[in-house]
């Protein structure tokens, strides 16, 4: 069960007085908050989805496809079964039949098919896990393989128009007449931007752990949202949703990558069900790029069309990028460029190309942050080719409407970032020319980017409850929220806290299981927003009845809510310093300054910020990902050859937040911080690279191979 | 993982008879890339014999100057050493260079040299590598190059040794003392490595049972001054991309009296520029000779498909770092400001 370790100590709880005050005075909303399981996980007493070991718990081992297409014409286990310990290999020829799934990952040892490298052909399972991986190396699998093909390129036979993108966007789009305004403007540039594929690799690689009671499934998963697990597995395993408990208590990150069910679920419930023991499945870290999603790779060719003042007439944005051949999924990064900028004629499109590749997915910010790192850089590009300073290029394109829908803003605080960010960088001492500051062997720039990320909100079920006597009663929060590392346990106690008018320690906030009141995932920086407003409709509706107990959803109100047009906003400002003999690239300093609505917590909201900017200057500097051509699969698959930024290379980062009180959100005020925090910052640093050379690279991440030797 | 016997060493002299023992035997040290690559099962030892507890674990200095580095130091604790750190300071520099501040806290001296290359081909079982299984091919000379070698590889292996450490012996003529079952013999740390050749599977010269016992290097030239420079993707815990390790002794004159340039990341083992240093020495030591000897020894460059960048990368290092030892030491500021 998942029960947060809070204890109450002095609950002076006063129902008739909504907005609490914490001991200082300080309202409870907003204030900086320590994380409720902060002590548990610092002790190591927090227990992740892997560190669940029912009695007589055993081990899976997944056996990736060695081949890049193909299929399997016979495996061999007879040495892996001679082993110790060992109990069974599962495989399409005798694995439990799955219902079909929603999500084609998730059909797995169903079919002897292998679209990809790295697909799950079999599965050991062993006493221990070291015999397991024993076994999953003894198996001899042979396969019919066939023709391969995972190589992106611009001219790419296989190039379609889908009709959707990721988020359920038309994924072609025009308004006004984006050729003739093209055509027309005074002044146009014409630029292509290509982005590697990028993996999410949270801190906490993909793990589950399943044991069957009765007709009942019990899956400790590593997850963004037990809800959508638990309705999955009751769907392949064909039971009632009320069958099926999955518990994602504690959760190391995910980035996305678990905001779907993932195969470790799937598999431990599997070989759990065949054996009749309690199974754990730990993906390895290196067989993560394979199974888990990814960014897909992008080429995007950016048209700007401006007047001599700099103010966009025409602004074109077409994205080429790979989708598996088995599932469509397509990144939507040209989505942004629909939000951005008021140009008179916007054409916005996506094509992609079906290869023998891992299916991608979702990544931290998936569309705007590869959008934005194109459009923003294609921005900076105009800046310096008109000579406006690239601020207040921005500052006379803000549009008084979303250009795409003609809808009014909920509120839109862009310009008061820039300034703002400005400010506090020091921005108006910048000498704009490109390729003049020294330090011994370094050049040094300075680079600014927007950034931007649609305000998303899903439906939810809460409830809470009093409990103790009446003179100082306690309150129990229950809603299936998932804690990533966000912070959002506490956040959802702090919400709960405000609205009954409590001290917070007066709240308990049980997150984590799919047995608690059904909410959406943690995902699309929707998290805070959905939950929240359910958790404080539960508390009010509470307060006001009088009652002791009260359970809501909230779909009636998402689904009511005004026309808006809803998008937090942010400036990053960055500085590098680039080595002219080894063309290395190093961050001196990082600023972001967001407008996200009402911020719930300072603390774990600073945290989320630069969280993602770091995160961005992964994308931007170091992380680099190559898809083999030959052998097809990822070549990166460790943490020692996939370049996460270490603590080097963020030695000044700092986020900071506009007050925005917008009224067309939900009750809460919030519009979610998980992601916007990576969109503005690789387009900075790459702006700050050319700031420092004078030399525009188009391809991220900026490693010493593409940058290069300029002098010294 | 396979199953595995263990024990745990006595002596130096214990552990080689014990070698000689048992089939399948390796040494385990640190353990901070065998143990890792025994869960790839790129590496099944039938039998650990754990040295990591024997007495090679000091560092003495010589009379005459030198040093006796112990096969046990840790990496972090050679790096600190006040020895190392006046008289050999581009040896601490390629250590702190390396891995993270964790590994070096694990990874011992005779551990960092007898590392396996990090080529992502050899790590996966599922990719043929004709290092890991002699005669499967090379996947990495038509696959991802970017980080393999440009000098000395063959149509059989084209992986680069990841030592930082390594580099740095190479320029200081360090030397590798090895204790075998015929006893103990030494080998030049420049030529304790191979270049591939048609047996990539041979990392090094030592022989089945030797165990790398202390490696001593000799006094620094006088007046030597000396650096380790590396290029990297991420600012720590990445590998060279290129890195040079230079011993530079200049006459009063500004001739070049002694040249040591070794490169690390660009070949299978650390390479040492020779042809550089003949170009040196005895010449005037400024920025175009420099030049000229770095490009005199990065002529024989072969570069491969993703890998062409390596080649003015490893020579902007090492005119770099060449440069910045021929200057006259900066006085320290503010030395007399009085406080």
């Amino acid at each position: 069960m998942a029960v947060d370790d809070t204890t109450s100590q002095d609950r002076t709880a006063s129902r008739d007085r909504a907005g609490s005050r914490g001991r200082s005075g300080e309202p409870v909303l907003g204030s900086p908050a320590a994380r409720r399981e902060g002590h548990a996980k610092v002790t190591g007493a927090a227990r992740y989805a892997a560190e669940h070991t029912p009695p007589a718990c055993v081990y899976g081992r997944p056996v990736p496809a060695t081949v890049p297409h193909g299929s399997v014409t016979g495996i061999d286990d007879s040495e892996a079964m001679a082993l110790p310990g060992a109990l069974a290999v599962l495989t399409h020829e005798n694995a439990p039949r799955l219902g079909e799934p929603d999500d084609p990952i998730l059909a797995l040892l169903q079919t002897p098919q292998v679209p990809h490298r790295g697909w799950y052909v079999a599965l050991a399972v062993a006493e221990t896990p070291e015999t397991a991986r024993e076994m999953a190396q003894a198996i001899r699998v042979d396969y019919a393989e066939e023709p391969h093909d995972v190589l992106l390129r611009a001219d790419h036979p296989g190039l379609y128009h889908p009709e959707e993108a990721n988020g359920g966007y038309p994924a072609d789009q025009e308004t006004g007449d984006f050729d003739a305004e093209y055509a027309a403007a005074p002044h146009q540039f014409d630029a292509t931007y290509t982005l590697s594929p990028l993996h999410n690799h949270p801190m906490e690689p993909h793990a589950a752990t399943a044991v069957w009671e009765g007709g009942h499934l019990i899956a400790y998963d590593s997850s963004q949202g037990a809800t959508l697990v638990g309705t999955t597995l009751a769907a392949l395993f064909g039971l009632e949703p009320a069958q099926v408990t999955v518990v994602s208590e504690h959760v190391g990150g995910g980035f996305g990558s678990k905001g779907t069910p993932r195969p470790q679920a799937v598999l431990a419930a599997m070989a759990a069900l065949h054996t009749g023991r309690a199974v754990k499945v730990v993906l390895p870290r290196r067989e993560l790029p394979g199974v888990v999603g990814h960014r897909a790779p992008t080429i995007q060719r950016l048209r700007l069309g401006t007047r001599d003042d700099g103010t966009l007439t025409a602004l074109g944005h077409d994205v080429l990028t790979h989708t598996a051949s088995f599932k469509e999924f397509v990144e939507q990064a040209a989505v942004p460029s629909r939000v951005m900028y008021g140009a008179v004629g916007i054409r916005t499109g996506h094509q992609v190309v079906p290869l023998d590749v891992p299916a991608p997915s979702w990544m931290r910010a998936p569309g705007e942050a590869p959008g934005m790192y194109a459009l923003e850089s294609a921005m900076d590009e105009v800046a310096t080719a008109l000579g406006i300073d690239p601020v207040e290029l921005r500052l006379r394109n803000i549009p008084d409407r979303e250009p795409d829908s003609g809808k009014p803003f909920s509120s839109h605080h862009l310009a008061d970032c820039l300034r703002e960010g400005a400010r506090r960088f020091g921005w108006e001492r910048r000498d704009p020319r490109p390729g003049t500051r020294r330090d011994g062997d370094l050049l040094l720039g300075t680079g600014v980017a927007a950034a931007t990320y649609p305000v998303y909100v899903a439906p939810s079920t809460a409830s809470v409850q009093v409990l103790g006597d009446g003179a100082r009663p306690g309150y129990q929060v229950r809603v299936n929220a998932t804690d990533i590392g966000t912070g959002a346990r506490t956040v959802l106690a702090q919400i709960a806290a405000e609205e009954l008018g409590v001290e917070l320690d007066a709240v308990r906030v049980d997150i984590g299981s799919s047995d608690l009141p059904a909410a959406s995932v943690a995902g699309g920086s929707s998290g805070t927003a959905s939950w929240g407003w359910a958790v404080h409709k539960a508390c009010r509706e509470l307060r006001e009845s009088g009652g002791s107990i009260v359970t809501v959803d909230t779909a009636t109100d998402v689904r009511s809510q005004e026309d808006y047009a809803r998008h937090a906003f942010g400036a990053v400002f960055a500085e590098v310093a680039v080595d002219t003999v080894t063309g290395e690239v190093r961050t001196r300093r990082l600023l972001g300054v967001f407008a996200a609505g009402r911020i719930l917590n300072a603390r774990t909201a600073r945290s989320q910020f630069i969280g993602g900017m770091t995160m961005g200057l992964g994308m931007a500097l170091t992380e680099q990902s190559t898809l083999d051509a030959r052998l097809g699969g990822f070549v990166e698959r460790d943490l020692a050859a996939y370049h996460v930024p270490a603590h080097a290379d963020v030695p000044d980062i700092d986020a900071h937040w506009i007050e925005e009180h917008d009224p067309h959100l939900n009750p809460v005020g919030g519009k979610g911080i998980g992601e916007i925090g990576i969109v503005g910052t690789p387009a900075a640093l790459a702006n700050a690279v050319h700031h420092a050379t004078g030399t525009r690279h188009r391809t991220l991440p900026l490693t010493p191979d593409r940058v290069g030797v300029s002098g010294g | 993982m396979k199953p595995f016997t263990f024990e745990r060493a006595t002596s130096p002299e214990q552990a080689v008879s014990a070698f000689a023992a048992q089939p399948h035997a390796y040494f385990l040290a640190g353990g901070t890339n065998l143990v890792d690559l025994m869960k790839l099962g790129v590496e099944a030892p039938g039998h650990l014999i754990d040295v990591s507890r024997l007495a090679l674990d000091t560092v003495e200095t010589a009379p005459g100057g030198g040093l006796r580095v112990g096969a046990n130091v840790r990496n972090s604790d050679l790096a600190a050493h006040p020895a190392v750190r006046s008289d050999y300071p581009a040896l601490a520099q390629a250590l702190l260079a390396g891995a993270s501040g964790q590994l070096r806290n694990l990874a011992t001296t005779g551990g960092n040299l007898l590392q396996r290359t990090r080529c992502p081909y050899f790590q996966d079982l599922s990719a043929p590598c004709n290092k890991r299984e002699p005669g499967a091919g090379c996947s990495a000379r038509e696959g991802a190059t970017r980080d393999m070698a440009v000098l000395g590889h063959s149509e059989h292996c084209v992986a680069t040794h990841p030592s930082d450490m390594a580099v740095a012996l190479a320029a200081y003529d360090a030397e590798v003392e090895l204790l075998g079952p015929e006893g103990t013999r030494t080998v030049p740390a420049a030529a304790f490595h191979r270049l591939p050749g048609d047996t990539p599977e041979r990392d090094t010269v030592l022989r089945p049972g030797e165990l790398v016992a202390h490696l001593t290097l000799p006094a620094s030239p006088a007046g030597a001054r000396a650096g380790y420079r590396k290029a990297r993707d991420r600012a720590s815990y990445a590998f060279a991309l290129a890195s040079a390790a230079a011993v530079l002794a200049l006459d009063e004159d500004g001739t070049v009296r002694h040249a040591a340039l070794a490169f690390g990341a660009l070949a299978h083992r650390p390479w040492r520029a020779r042809t550089a240093e003949e170009v040196l020495v005895g010449t005037r030591a400024d920025a175009d000779t420099f030049a000229r000897a770095v490009d005199a020894e990065l002529a024989a460059a072969e570069p491969l498909a993703d890998n062409a960048f390596k080649v003015p990368l490893a020579r902007g290092v090492a005119v770099r770092l060449l440069t910045g030892l021929a200057e006259p030491p900066q006085p320290a500021a503010n030395r007399s400001a009085g406080v």
